[in-house]
């Protein structure tokens, strides 16, 4: 089982974080790029190959790297230098709970593709989250530089602000599904529901039977719309991401709290920042859209309907590269909807930012709490 | 599993340490600080007494991991006022050293 | 020695190492912070090793993200740089730490006396579910007394905090 557990952990670092973190960096690129009706960063190449501007994450590290390391004049030296290892190691571990692939029994035991699903998964992101704050706090006190101390002091307030409501948005999936384990919400979304159902349920109409063939997938952003849109607003701005990256405003305060870096731990904050887009992307997905299950096609469907043919083992192999594959699918979507929404809207203004948190956000999630709880009730159980 | 001695060690060692930070510390943060970390020792005394005695299956007994939460609720409440206090102490006398603010000492 | 034993201990020495470094700190408050974040999340481990499970993940959230962060928030607002120790104070320091010292000492001979060995947990122990019913079952009084007393330690810190208005 320790065996099992460092494989996937393996997997995580090397697939995830080493492999698609560069590639996000080239999808913002090109993505802004084709946004704005411009071509973008496609100059940096290996001997003349280009690859389209993938080659510009490659350059970027060697940049990085080769850059002087300077800790200004009269900053802490230690709080300056961990700093940056405090904002990525989250970012990284975050990844811990998300399951990338469903449980499959092969040869008789039963094995499941995700690195730890403890009985509170759910909570041990926010737990995650909130140590992720001290990175940013850190590093914009220990820079001795007025325009740092802004940036942190922004980004303390509105992280912890958000960690608040991002934690009550989910309340409703959690009623919904009954569950924090992670693995256990994609299993309960492989599957389909009537959409005539509402009907039966609120109104006590009877839905005639030739409507039932009218299903849809069960994910969670069917059961949870509101849900899905305060989860995405909060859990960007808990990430600092734009449009709510007021502590490293660009036009306001030059760079925040990651000014007085340079060099490799520039790339180190850098590199989290894109991780966490990761983090947020894998996060979506799992609990809104359907984790790795396929739309319409359950597990057992795909694995029956293949085993008939080639056989058990064969089958299983298959199903885990259907899974993947759509859950890689649904990232890359989550990716650039993030990506969209970054180069769309505007930076907020900071009372802005407080403003939408406390007086917006926090009473519809309530609300939204409160009607899901009406609607679990009125069907009587889970619905 | 460890003793409970040693997890009632290690309570009162955390519990005499913020003790002794609370009687010579003058940052009035760090004295709030050191209150938390005495608050914390409670909590830990708590949690190892329950583990000791967690009821029988069908009657499980939590009252300390309740209690626990409480514990964790008021102390947020009574850093939240601190801080308020220390800022309003702040904005009066320009610093935060208790010793500055001893106009009722005998 | 089993794994939890050792991880147990392991927690235990960084805990009072952080609270050491916490209190003798003098030139840093933000350093002080920094060590009481350590001391909470060891806390925290070895509530998990105690099948405390949801009071670990919230001690994290709560003691460790949002309390200490309230600290470093005051400091940073205040831009608060460093405190001395006073001459005055040298003696107390020395006094108190002996006596307490021989307090913790004495206790600490205890250690070797033996307690029965832990019970067998229930089913679900520790677990969210579990706490969620005895909170909301037979201690719902003292949620909502902790509600209204978390309502006035809002307003209480707002009205203290504001500025004057003119």
């Amino acid at each position: 089982m320790l065996i099992g557990v460092i494989v996937k952990s393996l997997f995580i670092l090397i697939v995830m974080v080493a492999g698609l973190a560069p590639v996000i960096t080239w999808i913002e690129r090109k993505q802004s790029a084709v946004m704005q009706d411009r071509i973008g960063a496609n100059r940096a190449d290996v001997g003349g190959i280009t690859l389209l501007g993938l080659m510009h994450p490659l350059a970027d590290v060697f940049k990085l790297l080769s850059k002087e390391d300077v800790v200004p004049t009269g900053a802490n030296r230690i709080m300056h230098l961990i700093s940056p290892v405090i904002a990525a190691v989250p970012a990284v571990i975050a990844f811990a709970v998300v399951p990338f692939g469903g449980v499959y029994t092969l040869g008789g035991e039963e094995f499941s593709l995700v690195a730890a699903n403890p009985d509170w998964g759910l909570l041990y992101i926010f737990a995650i989250g909130s140590i992720a704050m001290y990175g940013t706090v850190m590093a914009g006190w220990s820079s001795n530089n007025n325009w740092s101390l802004l940036g942190g002091l922004r980004a303390s307030a509105q992280m912890i602000s958000y960690e608040v409501t991002m934690g009550l948005s989910v309340v409703g999936i959690f009623m919904v599904f009954s569950t924090l384990q992670l693995q256990d919400m994609v299993v309960a979304q492989d599957d389909t529901f009537r959409v005539f159902g509402f009907l039966e349920v609120l109104f006590g109409l009877s839905v005639p039977a030739w409507l039932d063939f009218v299903r849809l997938p069960a994910w969670g952003v069917f059961y949870q719309p509101l849900g899905f849109v305060l989860f995405l607003t909060t859990i960007m701005a808990e990430n600092k991401r734009p449009p709510f990256d007021t502590p490293e405003g660009e036009s306001e305060i030059i760079a925040g709290y990651h000014l007085e870096y340079s060099g490799m731990r520039f790339g180190l904050f850098f590199m989290a920042e894109f991780i966490e887009v990761l983090v947020i992307a894998a996060l979506m997905t799992t609990i809104f859209l359907g984790g790795w299950s396929v739309p319409w096609l359950t597990t057992e469907t795909i694995i029956g309907g293949i085993a008939g043919v080639f056989g058990e083992g064969f089958a299983t192999g298959i199903c885990i590269i259907l899974h993947f594959l759509s859950f890689m699918l649904k990232v890359v979507f989550m990716i650039w909807l993030q990506m969209a929404l970054r180069w769309t809207l505007p930076r907020f203004r900071y009372d802005q930012v407080m403003d939408l948190c406390w007086k917006i956000i926090l009473p519809l999630s309530i609300a939204n709490v409160f009607v899901t709880g009406g609607i679990i009730l009125l069907a009587g159980g889970t619905s | 599993m460890v003793p409970l001695d040693h997890v009632i060690g290690l309570s009162a060692v955390l519990f005499t340490i913020g003790v002794v930070g609370v009687a010579t510390r003058r940052n009035l943060i760090v004295m709030l600080m050191s209150i938390e970390l005495m608050l914390n020792a409670v909590n830990l005394a708590f949690i190892g007494f329950n583990r000791m005695w967690p009821g029988e299956p069908g009657a499980i007994a939590l009252d300390g991991q309740v209690f626990v939460l409480m514990v964790i609720a008021v102390a947020a409440a009574e850093v939240a006022v601190g801080l308020g206090i220390v800022i309003s102490m702040f904005r009066n006398r320009d610093s935060v050293d208790v010793e500055v603010v001893s106009l009722l000492r005998w | 020695m089993t794994v939890p034993a050792v991880l147990f201990y392991a927690f235990a020495a960084l805990a009072v190492l952080s609270a050491i470094g916490m209190v003798v700190q003098v030139r840093n408050t933000v350093a002080s912070a920094m060590s009481l974040v350590i001391t909470m999340v060891a806390l925290a481990g070895i509530y998990v090793l105690l099948e405390a499970h949801l009071v670990a993940v919230i001690q994290i959230m709560v003691y460790g993200g949002a309390i200490v962060v309230l600290f470093l928030f005051v400091v940073m607002l205040l831009n608060l740089r460093s405190d001395d120790f006073g001459p005055a104070r040298q003696r107390l320091v020395r006094l108190a730490a002996a006596a307490i010292g021989v307090f913790a000492l004495t206790w600490m001979l205890r250690l070797f006396s033996g307690l029965p060995e832990a019970p067998p947990l229930p089913e679900g122990f520790g677990g969210y579910r579990e706490v969620g019913i005895a909170l909301y079952t037979d201690y719902v009084l003292l949620v909502e007394v902790a509600s209204l007393l978390l309502t006035a330690a809002i307003v209480g810190a707002l009205i203290l905090a504001k500025r004057k208005i003119d």
